[in-house]
């Protein structure tokens, strides 16, 4: 097919052509970005925990009136969710992965360096590592004389008693590579205080921080030997197989009431709940972002329908001269797509253009890091296919204009 | 002439109903999409005490130590128990309130009810009087019951519904974590958006619905919520032990009513910090901020980056809806070229037809905002759904209405300035020759 005639043609069309071409442009350059801000969010909510999600549970107890010794109260809660059937192993955390709220320190490497080297979130409780089922590549895990009581550990920091304090933590491979790249992290000291030293003694292939915002950070974490006593902040941590966790939550909970009908649960949930509600804004922005991109695609595919007839219906006669002098009716669609085609590409080079821009505004505002070349095309894709789809109507109604239009007036 | 206009406009786009359906789609679909977010963004970045933000401020101190110390950091955003103690004290400005958030057992004296737990705000006594709060019954607490730790309480109006079916509760009493409290005020329904005064447990929807003496809750060891920094050698503190003397836990906030007051405020804070440093408790110079109510909001970013980047997209959407129905509008007019040749050379102006066609674009541009408005309720009606904690104060209001209209007509008229020029240019007598 020959362009020329088309150009001509469109030459004298400058300002019809010239909107169709802005809105491709425009659509190409926010769908490219859309597309590209699905890809983050979908990425960031693809981050792994480290734990084995599908099989975990998480219940928060609170207490109407204080009763008793709140570290016995977790012991002997402790040992009757062991005996629900169903029940593979429990803990007792101040946090889980994703949970939201988090307890966090900065790390030192030297007690005197004037800045901290990173901020890391601080795991308490028991058994967290066997029931999270968090995978140890270095080290061992916590023991139980390695464990102190939260209020004990408090008061000797007070007073400066540091035996009374933890002496030994687990960290994330991440953090160990952050702190000590390329080397054996065991045995090496950190400081979460000045007069706070932990020996690593086990390194962990993974485990989130409960407030996971940032990538490059989400794997600073530290499991620290404290016993926790009852709080309605704390969680009981329960894996079951995948299919019993129905069931076994129900249990538990029936069990837990049990014991005392005067605590109130605030908290049940499965860890895939856990995941979902920490993502929810996430989810809703990359369907927002669907729905525009559907939106943009209709309106501009509506835009080029009603511009295309537009067109056909003012050049009626020519097309009918052009059928008179031998033109097929073929060649009439093909000139209807051909030019449509050449709106399109004029549209996605600028759109390209224009989609860099929006990026470099984004990444300055919000973040973002920068639009890799790989969305381009999709943006480009898109448009060429929507136009086509489009056209094709009022073309098909050009193709059918008979030569004898010509013969006819107006 | 304007109804004949009118007239005119409604024939003619009754005459190509496809083409004016797609035009009134595009800007309804723009408009509708636009007012959603821009509702979601009026309703969170809007003043959460009319009237009263003015005179509102949240001091900053820097109590800490030197490790970690730039000129340029900002001072914590937090008090110590010590600092917010001291500041309350010497009572420099007109009103002056010190809080920190939590939750509570209450237990209700009607079988009926199991118990269950409520937000709560410790805080002293100017609380209500600075925010303005409105109260259906009794009143706050005093300074001194602050002082005696009172077993006193105010409940919202939710709370009051709830156990006492919307009756005057004062004087009765309401058992909370284990203890009796009398209850000296109820407040009527009171929720600012966003929950300014402490932002770390939640920036919309939060409300406590009790509300008691700070003092109260440190001699009862009820539970806290919220934001704990540390340094040093601080720890956080649990329910039994309060957070460490190095740990900043407490939102402290003023009332200062002319802006001589807040210099003094603000001076009164150096000097405070240089005291400090003098007794040996700050080790940092002096490093204090003083900020309005709004600039409190605004430093804390407290607008959800993701709302405004979805107001940025819709606008962008807007913007491809306009161009779309400029180059509609375009076609429609330019079709019309006899007509327009006609009415030219039975001597209507070029202004006239200007004018004519201007009034279609409006008339055009009123039914997208139709369209636009009834589209935005049903985005607000999606927002609404969604499980963000600002999502159930998505409503339109009055004024975002009237914007949805105001910006429907604006942009449909500036979409129609360019093909109703052109459609003008058309020389009278070469479109009658061809017709």
């Amino acid at each position: 097919m020959d362009i020329l005639p088309i150009l001509s043609t469109l030459r004298r069309h400058k300002l019809t052509a010239g909107l169709l071409v802005m809105q491709i442009a425009l659509t190409c350059a926010i769908v490219c970005n859309a597309v590209f801000l699905i890809g983050q969010r979908l990425q960031r909510m693809d981050l792994p925990s480290g734990v084995a999600e599908h099989e975990l549970l998480q219940i928060q107890v609170a207490d109407v009136v204080k009763s008793g010794n709140p570290y016995a109260r977790v012991q002997e809660d402790l040992a009757l969710l062991r005996q629900v059937p169903g029940v593979q192993s429990v803990a007792f955390s101040n946090q889980v992965p994703f949970g939201g709220s988090s307890s966090n320190g900065n790390v030192l490497l030297d007690p005197n360096q004037p800045q901290r080297t990173l901020n890391a979130t601080t795991y308490f409780g028991q058994n967290l590592v066997p029931t999270m089922g968090v995978q140890m590549v270095a080290g061992r895990d916590l023991q139980d004389d390695d464990f102190v009581d939260v209020d004990t550990a408090l008061k000797g920091l007070k007073t400066g008693d540091t035996k009374s304090l933890p002496h030994v933590t687990l960290i994330t491979r991440d953090m160990a590579e952050r702190l000590w790249p390329g080397q054996n992290p065991l045995g090496r000291l950190i400081y979460l205080t000045p007069t706070v030293g932990l020996r690593v003694v086990g390194v962990m292939a993974s485990l989130v921080r409960p407030n996971a915002y940032d990538a490059n950070t989400a794997q600073y974490t530290m499991v620290i030997p404290l016993r926790m006593g009852a709080d309605r902040g704390m969680s009981y941590v329960i894996r079951a197989r995948p299919q019993d966790r129905a069931s076994v939550l129900a249990a538990a909970l029936a069990a837990l009431r049990k014991a005392d009908p005067q605590r109130i649960v605030t908290t049940q949930r499965s860890f895939d709940e856990v995941r979902r509600h920490f993502f929810r804004d996430d989810r809703a922005m990359a369907g927002i972002l669907v729905g525009v991109i559907a939106a943009l695609l209709v309106v501009t595919a509506l835009g080029i329908v009603g511009l295309a007839s537009f067109w056909v219906a003012q050049r009626r006669r020519t097309i009918g001269v052009r059928r008179a002098l031998g033109a097929t009716r073929s060649d009439v669609l093909h000139y209807f797509q051909t030019e449509n085609f050449l709106l399109a590409t004029i549209g996605i080079g600028l759109g390209m253009v224009l989609a860099y821009g929006i990026n470099l505004f984004l990444m300055q505002h919000y973040e973002l890091p920068r639009l890799p070349a790989i969305y381009f095309p999709v943006g480009a894709v898109a448009l060429w296919l929507i136009g086509q789809v489009a056209v094709l109507g009022p073309a098909l109604r050009a193709a059918a204009v008979p030569p004898v239009v010509a013969t006819r007036a107006g | 002439m304007f109804q004949y206009y009118l007239d005119l406009a409604a024939r003619s786009l009754r005459r190509n109903k496809a083409l004016t359906a797609l035009m009134v789609l595009a800007i309804a679909l723009g408009i509708g999409a636009s007012i959603t977010t821009l509702t979601v963004l009026h309703v969170l970045s809007g003043d959460p005490l009319p009237g009263r933000s003015g005179v509102i401020y949240y001091p900053q101190i820097d109590p800490q130590d030197l490790r970690g110390m730039s000129p340029s950091k900002e001072p914590p955003s937090q008090l110590t128990l010590i600092d917010g103690m001291n500041l309350l004290h010497a009572a420099r400005a007109d009103r002056q309130a010190l809080m920190k958030g939590g939750e509570v057992p209450i237990q209700p004296e009607q079988s009926a009810l199991d118990p269950f737990y409520v937000d709560a705000r410790y805080t002293t006594a100017d609380f209500f009087a600075m925010f303005g709060t409105p109260f259906r019954f009794g009143h706050a607490w005093s300074a001194a019951d602050d002082e005696a730790k009172a077993r006193q309480v105010v409940i919202s109006r939710d709370l009051d519904e709830k156990l006492f079916g919307g009756a005057n509760s004062v004087g009765r009493t309401l058992r909370i974590s284990g203890t009796a409290f009398q209850i000296v005020g109820v407040l009527d329904h009171w929720q600012p958006n966003p929950h300014f005064y402490d932002l770390n447990t939640g920036s919309y929807a939060a409300g406590e619905q009790v509300f008691l003496p700070l003092q109260t809750m440190i001699d009862l060891h009820l539970s806290r919520d919220g934001s704990n920094d540390c340094w040093g050698n601080g720890g956080g503190g649990t329910d039994t032990l309060l957070p460490a003397d190095t740990c900043v836990w407490l939102q402290f906030w003023v009332q200062l009513d002319s802006p001589a007051k807040v210099e003094a405020y603000r001076q009164f804070l150096v000097h405070y910090s240089q005291e400090q440093k003098a007794l040996g408790r700050f080790q940092r110079p002096p490093n204090v901020r003083l900020r309005s109510l709004m600039q409190w909001l605004d430093y804390n970013g407290v607008v959800p980056d993701d709302v405004r980047l979805q107001t940025w997209l819709a606008f962008g959407f807007l913007a491809v809806c306009l161009v779309n129905t400029v180059g509609l509008m375009l076609a429609k007019f330019m079709r019309r070229a006899g007509e327009l040749g006609v009415r030219r050379a039975l001597g209507a102006s070029r202004r006239s037809l200007f004018a004519q066609l201007l009034v279609e674009a409006g008339v055009v541009g009123l039914v997208g905002g139709v369209g636009g408005a009834v589209l935005a309720l049903g985005g607000l009606w999606l927002v609404r759904q969604r499980s963000s904690d600002y999502a159930s104060l998505a409503h339109l209001d009055p004024s975002m209405l009237l914007t949805t209209f105001v910006l429907a007509l604006g942009a449909t008229l500036l979409a129609g300035l360019l093909p109703a020029w052109r459609a003008c240019q058309v020389a009278p007598a070469l479109q009658l020759k061809s017709h």
